[in-house]
C-alpha cells in the first residue's frame, strides 16, 4: 500500500482518532477507503446538510435534505432504478456486506476467555483505534507497538490470521493492507506473548 | 423483426439453375440476367442485415437468391417470428442471434417465467439447421436440458454466447464443454445462472484445442486451475480470455506466460501482496502481451498492482474498469499509458477529477460509460460524477459518440456545451440518478438539454432521457430526432402530448420504452399504425388502461398487445404493456399473468 499510516511511536495520528461528523469525502482519509458504503452510522452535520441542499435543489424529494437533527429517512426504493443490470447491482451489494474473509467483521479470541467476540474492522482507521477497542472489549492493556520489540512489556500480544493462514503480529504492515488480509484476531496471553517481544 | 417479408407467397423450391431461353418467366417479369449460382455467390458476400433486406425486396429472383445465401440471421424479438417460418425461409443458416425479453427485464420490471424460451427454437433447429455453428442469446430463458440438446444436436457447433439469460446452471455449461468438439467460443456474460461449481471447465477433453474465446468472468465458482492452464497451453489460437474473480495474481501470471498472444484479457481479483520478484515477473509478462487491445475484470484492485499493467496499455483500445472502484489519481496514472484508448468503462468513484484525466489523456476516445459505484438509495455519500466530468471529457475527446453517464446532477448549459464540442453523438444515454431532478443551477427542467442534443446531434440513434422533463423535451425529440431508433424514458413528461409528439415524429423509431410517465390512452392510440414500423413498445407505470389496450389490439390485429398483470392489480389499469409486431400471431406459451388482448 502506498499510503503510509503511522501507528504507535511518536506520531499519535490524531487525525485518525478525531471524531468527525462530516460527510465522507470531506477529508482525504475518507476518500482513500473503498467507496462502498461505510457501515458506520454517521449523520450529516447541519453545515454539511446545507451544502448538500445547495447542490441538489429543493425540488428534489431528496431525503438527505430533510431533518438535520435526526437520521435522514431512507429514500423510497424505486424498483429497477437506477437502470443497471442486476448483476452489477448485486456486485456492489456484495462490496457493502463484505464476506468475513475480506476482513470486515472478524472474530476475536482471547486466550482463556470462554467465548469469542466480533469486531468490524471497517469502523477503525488505524491500529491505535483498533487496539483501544480491543482493550476496552477485554478489559486489558496491550500497550504500545514498536517495530523492534512488538508489544514488549505487555502481558498480551494481538495477533491475526492472514489470508495465507499464517499467524502474524498486529502492527507490522500498513493498516489498509492489514484490514484486507486479516481473517481473524487472537489476543495471546502470558508467557507466549512475552516471548514474542524477545524474538 | 429485422428482415422484411414479401407480400407474395414464398417459393419453396429452388429455381432451375439453368433457365432455358424458352422460359416464359424471363419475358414477363424482371429477372436477373445471371444464373442463380452467380447471384447467390455475389450475395453471399453481403453481410449487413440492412443490405440483405433491401436485396430481398428487389424482385423474386433476388429474394430467392438472398434467402439461399444467407448464413446469419438476427432476430431482435423472438416472438416476432416463429422458428418454423424462419427455417422455411432461410434454409442455410449457420449462425443465429436471438433476443427475448423486453430490455426492462434487466431492471426487474418483468416477472420471472415471462417467457422467451429458447426451447422451441432449438427443437426446430435440431432438425432444420443441422450445420448450425453459432448461437448468441440475449435475455432468453435457457435450461440445462436446452444446453444439452444444443451440445448433442450440432456436430459443427462452434460459438455460444449468453448475455442476460436465465434458467440454467453450470451443469448446462458442462454439457457444452463435454460434447462440442469444435467449440471456438464460450462467452458467458452477465447472466442469472445457478453457479453450482466450476467443474464445467474440466470437462473439455484433453485433446481439445480449438478454443479462441473463453469468458467466464461472471461465474463465481472456482475452476480447477491446472485444467485451465492445460487448456490455455493447448489452445494456441486463444485470443480472448476472461477469468473470474477467484483467479489470483500468481495464476494470472502463469496464464499470461502461456498466452502472450491474447487480444483481450479479463483479470481476476487483484488484491494480493506482491513480492518485488512477483511484481517484476508480472510486469514482464504483461510487457510480452503485444497484441492486447482489451482489458477488463479488475475486481478488488489496489494501487500497487496498476503499474504492472502499464507496459500492456500502449495498444489498448478498450478498458473496462467498471468493476474496479478506482480513485481519480489511480485512473489518471493509468490513463497516461493508454493513448490509443477508444472505449472506456469506469465507476463514478473516479469522480470528476478522474474524468478530467480522461479528457486530457484520451484524444481518440469514442465511447465512455460511467456506472454508479454504489447504490444511490442506500448511501448517504454524495460522491459520484457531475456535469463537470462530462464537460471535461467533451473538451478533450472530440471523437466521442457513445456515452452512458450516471450522475447526481446536471445542467442544461453543460449539456448544450457538451454536444457543441461533440456533435457526432450516436448514443446519448444520460441518467441523472434522482428521478425528476431539475437543472441544479437554474432549477428549471432539463428540456433544453435534450433539445440541444437532438438539434445538434443529427446522427443520434439512441437516446435515454432523465431529470425533470416536460412535454417540451418530447416536442423537440419528435421534431428533430430524425435518425432516432431507440428511446428510453423514465419519470418524465407532463401529459399525453409528450408521447404523441414522439410517435408523430421520429420516422426511424424502432424501440420505445417508457416507465412511470403520465402518458395514457390518448397517447397510446394517437399513432397506432406507427407500432407496425417498430420492433416494440413498452409502457409501465403509466396511465394506460385495459380498455385502451383492447382498443389498440382491435385496431391493429397484426400487433401483439400484451399486458402483464401483477397481483393487487384492479383490472382497470394496464400496469405493464408490451406491444410488438409479429408474423407469428399471439404467443402460445404465455404464462397466466400475461394477457394477450
Amino acid at each position: 500500500m502506498e499510503r503510509s499510516v503511522s501507528y504507535g511511536g511518536n506520531d499519535l495520528n490524531l487525525e485518525a482518532t478525531e471524531l468527525r461528523l462530516g460527510l465522507p469525502g470531506s477529508d482525504e482519509h475518507e476518500k482513500q477507503s473503498s467507496p462502498s458504503a461505510r457501515t458506520s452510522n454517521k449523520r450529516a452535520s447541519p453545515e454539511v446538510a446545507e451544502e448538500s441542499s445547495s447542490l441538489s435543489n429543493s425540488n428534489v424529494s431528496d431525503a438527505r435534505n430533510g431533518d438535520q437533527d435526526s437520521a435522514p429517512p431512507a429514500k423510497a426504493q424505486v424498483v429497477g432504478w437506477p437502470p443497471i443490470r442486476s448483476y452489477r447491482r448485486n456486485s456492489f451489494q456484495q462490496k457493502k456486506t463484505e464476506a468475513d474473509g475480506a476482513g470486515m467483521y472478524v472474530k476475536v479470541s482471547m486466550d482463556g476467555a470462554p467465548y469469542l467476540r466480533k469486531v468490524d474492522l471497517k469502523v477503525y482507521k488505524s491500529y491505535p483505534e483498533l487496539l483501544k477497542a480491543l482493550e476496552n472489549m477485554f478489559k486489558l492493556t496491550i500497550g504500545e507497538y514498536s517495530e523492534r520489540e512488538g508489544y514488549n512489556g505487555s502481558d498480551f500480544a494481538p495477533t491475526y490470521e492472514d489470508k495465507d493462514g499464517d499467524w502474524m503480529l498486529v502492527g507490522d504492515v500498513p493498516w489498509d493492507m492489514f484490514i484486507s488480509t486479516c481473517k481473524r484476531l487472537r489476543i495471546m496471553k502470558g508467557s507466549e506473548a512475552r516471548g514474542l517481544g524477545s524474538l | 423483426m429485422d428482415f422484411s417479408l414479401p407480400t407474395e407467397p414464398m417459393n419453396h423450391k429452388r429455381k432451375n439453375p439453368d433457365p432455358s431461353p424458352d422460359s416464359d418467366e424471363s419475358t414477363t417479369q424482371l429477372s436477373s440476367p445471371f444464373p442463380d449460382e452467380v447471384l447467390e455467390r455475389v450475395l453471399s458476400l453481403l453481410n449487413s442485415r440492412k443490405d440483405r433486406n433491401s436485396v430481398s425486396l428487389v424482385c423474386k429472383d433476388w429474394y430467392d437468391a438472398e434467402r439461399w445465401s444467407r448464413t446469419h440471421v438476427f432476430i431482435g424479438n423472438c416472438y416476432s417470428v416463429s422458428p418454423e417460418i424462419l427455417t422455411r425461409r432461410f434454409p442455410n443458416i449457420r449462425s443465429v442471434t436471438l433476443k427475448g425479453k423486453p430490455r426492462f427485464s434487466d431492471f426487474d420490471l418483468v416477472p420471472p417465467k415471462w417467457g422467451a424460451y429458447v426451447h422451441s427454437w432449438l427443437l426446430v433447429f435440431a432438425t432444420k439447421y443441422h450445420f448450425l455453428e453459432e448461437l448468441r442469446l440475449k435475455r432468453m430463458t435457457v435450461s440445462d436440458e436446452n444446453l444439452k440438446l444444443l451440445a448433442l444436436s450440432f456436430p459443427n457447433f462452434k460459438a455460444l454466447s449468453l448475455l442476460s439469460c436465465d434458467g440454467f446452471s453450470t451443469d448446462g455449461l458442462a454439457s457444452i464443454t463435454t460434447h462440442c468438439k469444435n467449440l471456438t467460443e464460450l462467452d458467458i456474460q452477465e447472466n442469472d445462472i445457478d453457479d453450482k461449481s466450476g467443474k464445467w471447465l474440466s470437462c473439455f477433453p484433453e485433446n481439445f484445442m480449438s478454443l479462441e474465446v473463453l469468458n467466464f468472468a461472471n461465474l463465481n465458482s472456482d475452476v480447477n486451475f491446472e485444467a485451465l492452464e492445460r487448456l490455455v497451453s493447448r489452445c494456441k489460437s486463444l485470443k480472448v480470455l476472461k477469468v473470474n474473480e477467484n483467479m489470483t495474481l500468481e495464476q494470472l501470471h502463469r496464464l499470461l506466460v502461456l498466452a502472450p498472444h491474447l487480444r483481450e484479457l479479463g483479470t481476476g481479483s487483484l488484491l494480493q501482496e506482491l513480492t518485488p520478484r512477483q511484481h517484476s515477473e508480472l510486469k514482464s509478462a504483461f510487457n510480452n502481451c503485444k497484441n492486447l487491445n482489451m482489458l477488463s475484470g479488475f475486481y478488488e484492485v489496489t494501487s500497487i498492482f496498476l503499474p504492472v499493467l502499464y507496459p500492456a496499455c500502449t495498444s489498448l483500445t478498450f478498458l473496462n474498469l467498471s468493476y474496479a472502484a478506482l480513485r481519480s489519481d489511480e485512473l489518471s496514472n493509468l490513463l497516461v499509458h493508454c493513448p490509443l484508448l477508444q472505449r472506456l468503462w469506469v465507476l463514478d468513484s473516479v469522480e470528476d477529477e478522474g474524468l478530467e484525466a480522461v479528457g486530457s489523456n484520451c484524444p481518440l476516445l469514442e465511447e465512455l460509460r460511467v456506472f454508479p459505484a454504489s447504490d444511490p438509495f442506500e448511501d448517504e455519500i454524495l460522491h459520484g460524477v457531475t456535469e463537470a466530468g462530462f464537460l471535461a471529457v467533451s473538451y478533450g475527446c472530440k471523437k466521442l459518440h457513445y456515452v452512458l453517464y450516471f450522475c447526481r446532477q446536471m445542467t442544461n448549459a453543460a449539456v448544450a456545451t457538451i454536444v457543441q464540442n461533440c456533435p457526432d453523438f450516436t448514443h446519448f444515454r444520460l441518467c441523472i440518478m434522482n428521478p425528476r431532478q431539475p437543472d441544479y443551477q437554474t432549477n428549471e427542467p432539463m428540456d433544453e438539454a435534450f433539445g440541444a442534443v437532438v438539434k445538434t446531434c443529427t446522427k443520434l440513434r439512441r437516446l435515454a432521457v432523465s431529470g425533470l422533463l416536460t412535454d417540451l423535451t418530447f416536442e423537440y425529440i419528435g421534431k428533430y430526432a430524425n435518425n432516432l431508433e431507440t428511446l428510453s424514458v423514465a419519470f418524465a413528461g407532463s401529459s399525453d402530448r409528450g408521447m404523441e409528439c414522439v410517435l408523430k415524429g421520429c420516422p426511424k423509431l424502432r424501440k420505445l420504452e417508457i416507465r412511470d410517465c403520465p402518458f395514457g390512452n390518448a397517447a397510446l392510440l394517437s399513432s397506432f399504425r406507427k407500432y407496425e414500423s417498430m420492433r416494440s413498445l413498452w409502457m409501465s407505470g403509466c396511465k394506460v388502461t385495459m380498455d385502451g389496450c383492447r382498443l389498440l389490439a382491435q385496431e391493429m390485429p397484426r400487433l401483439n398487445v400484451e399486458v402483464i398483470r401483477e397481483c393487487g392489480n384492479d383490472g382497470f389499469q394496464a400496469d405493464k404493456l408490451y406491444v410488438y409486431r409479429s408474423v407469428a400471431g399471439p404467443r402460445k406459451d404465455a404464462p397466466s399473468f400475461v394477457l394477450t388482448l
